[in-house]
């Protein structure tokens, strides 16, 4: 195979056994913009599987990306346990009040059945309808969000600290449940085509627990829960720092992990390295929204420095979903300068040093 | 004896030792009125905290449990109507647009515990806002976001407050201006605080006491 040839999956696949394909690959993990690229509003974009098929495939063509992503917006999973979803114009859809407000519900919470809910149930049938397209050329990126994260969208940020530090059997039970459900709609995204689960665990980042805690706590639920789940995972953290707990990552069996633009790129794969993890990220979401041409260049050249070397490396934005407001011309911008300096070997890179 | 005192204060509320905190809050009440104990032990301690959390060091767990511990114990010493409270600026802090409340909740608790009273608006939108600004005749307001669009939406309340010639001062928080440090003054704040000690650094700046 030249490298003129080469997939996007077989250059996924090389970079995540720490070899260089033949160029950086890089996840453009859009959700929202799809609406744009069909011409409608982001409530009616999601209402449809065959849009969000539609879009994905459509951005892809236009960007040049390595994945599908099969994500419609987080609060899918709340919804599916009968909580209310926000739709706004120029945002993601949003988690309104949350489902659990008295803590002693948890005690009666059954994880919903993923077969019979039908927002589930659209996500489902949006990457069944990408699988039969994109075939093998390109992952599907299915996404869950982790038993130990989700509970901030179920009852609200404040009650969970409060939980996990006060009430151990109310949190036993809560994980239990959300395990249970995680495992099942992670083997059914599978099952439907997706090629890896993107498990979102935002929770158990540094900046959100003391590592001591993590230990007790989201990595316990991270190891048993990924160890059931039948295909590949990525641990994403959705903008929040991981860098002191990369080892114990890396003891949950995920593959990938999605890191912050607020920590040191270079460290970050330094330490994913040692632990044979690849690294996903870090491009600051918030600030593409007015990044110009030059800028664009010159952070995607910084990334690629940093973690291209060695492959082991996956170019993409740091949060897992690029915010509404970054316009389309710095993406194609950002598309642009990964083939510009992206490509392998990165004797660029090298000369610099 | 001051900085004797602050870190085992600080160790009891990181390590959620409610009576140990407690104890030696207790310890100092003879010596110090009640604005004293939080002068001297309550705001110190939450600042360091607030910093760790700047740092890395310390998690938002951490600073969400040890706010929420000393409101608790500020409240038995210096109860919320009590005179001594600090409601000068009129203040009243919210979140906007979204649902995501725990920023709120942690500045609330630390300027509570610090001896500030203010209004908790909870959740609004920009409409709601402006109306209930207006209507406290509000001074400075706390706005909250976690969500990008509604950082955004900052720059509808500026603009109607200032339409209806408020003289309001809007202080700012949450991710989005902590991952664009540009994003606070294009939205029209007046100012952007990163933890919630700085919320407490801004009453001073933007009330006037500070140059």
């Amino acid at each position: 195979m030249t490298h003129n040839t080469i997939s996007s999956l077989d250059r996924v696949l090389t970079t995540l056994s720490h070899k260089e394909p033949d160029r950086v690959p890089f996840f453009l993990l859009l959700t929202m913009h799809g609406a744009k690229e069909l011409g409608m509003s982001i409530k009616d974009y999601f209402s449809k599987a065959e849009n969000v098929a539609k879009g994905q495939l459509q951005m892809r063509g236009k960007y040049g990306h390595d994945c599908l992503y099969a994500f419609f917006y987080a609060p899918v999973e709340v919804e599916a346990f009968g909580a209310e979803v926000i739709y706004i114009d120029d945002g993601p859809p949003n988690s309104g009040t949350p489902l659990i407000r008295d803590p002693e519900k948890i005690q009666g919470l059954t994880p919903p059945d993923v077969g019979h809910s039908k927002c589930l149930r659209k996500v489902l049938e949006a990457i069944s309808m990408m699988k039969k397209k994109i075939g093998d050329e390109a992952p599907i990126i299915g996404v869950a969000m982790s038993p130990f994260s989700l509970p901030v969208m179920q009852m609200g940020f404040d009650r969970y600290i409060e939980i996990i530090y006060e009430r151990p059997d109310l949190f036993s039970r809560l994980m239990k449940v959300n395990q249970d459900f995680c495992i099942s709609w992670s083997n059914a995204q599978l099952k439907a085509g997706a090629t890896a689960i993107c498990y979102f665990d935002p929770v158990s980042s540094s900046g959100i627990v003391p590592p001591e805690l993590y230990l007790k706590t989201g990595f316990q639920v991270a190891r048993k829960t990924l160890s059931q789940i039948q295909g590949p995972t990525a641990t994403h953290f959705a903008s929040e720092r991981c860098l002191p707990i990369i080892k114990d990552v890396a003891r949950t069996g995920t593959a990938i992990v999605g890191v912050s633009a607020s920590e040191d790129l270079g460290q970050i794969k330094t330490a994913c390295k040692e632990s044979h993890l690849t690294v996903l990220g870090n491009l600051n979401g918030i600030e593409m929204r007015r990044w110009s041409s030059d800028d664009t260049e010159r952070i995607v050249k910084e990334a690629i420095a940093q973690a291209g070397p060695g492959g082991g490396f996956i170019l993409s934005d740091n949060h897992g979903e690029i915010p509404w407001q970054v316009p389309d011309e710095v993406l194609l911008n950002l598309s642009e300068a990964v083939r510009s300096w992206g490509r392998y070997p990165l004797t660029w890179v090298e000369k610099r040093v | 004896m001051t900085k004797d005192m602050i870190t085992p204060f600080e160790t009891a509320l990181l390590s959620l030792d409610r009576l140990k905190a407690s104890e030696l809050l207790g310890a100092t009440s003879g010596t110090w009125s009640a604005m004293e104990q939080l002068k001297y032990m309550v705001v110190p301690a939450l600042d360091r905290i607030g910093a760790g959390w700047e740092t890395g060091q310390i998690a938002l767990t951490q600073v969400y449990m040890a706010g929420r511990i000393c409101e608790e114990l500020v409240e038995k010493i210096l109860p919320r109507e009590a005179p001594e409270r600090k409601n000068q600026p009129k203040m009243a802090i919210t979140v906007l647009q979204d649902y995501h409340l725990l920023g709120k909740r942690i500045v609330l608790s630390a300027l509570r515990a610090s001896g500030y009273e203010l209004l908790d608006y909870g959740r609004m939108d920009v409409n709601e806002l402006v109306r209930k600004t207006l209507e406290d005749q509000i001074e400075l307001l706390f706005i909250s976001t976690l969500m990008l669009p509604s950082a955004l939406q900052v720059t509808s309340v500026k603009g109607k407050l200032e339409q209806s010639k408020s003289p309001v001062r809007i202080a700012v928080g949450g991710a989005p201006f902590r991952l664009d440090e540009t994003l606070w003054k294009s939205v029209g704040a007046d100012a952007v605080g990163l933890d919630a000690s700085d919320a407490i650094a801004l009453i001073d700046k933007l009330s006037g006491v500070l140059p």
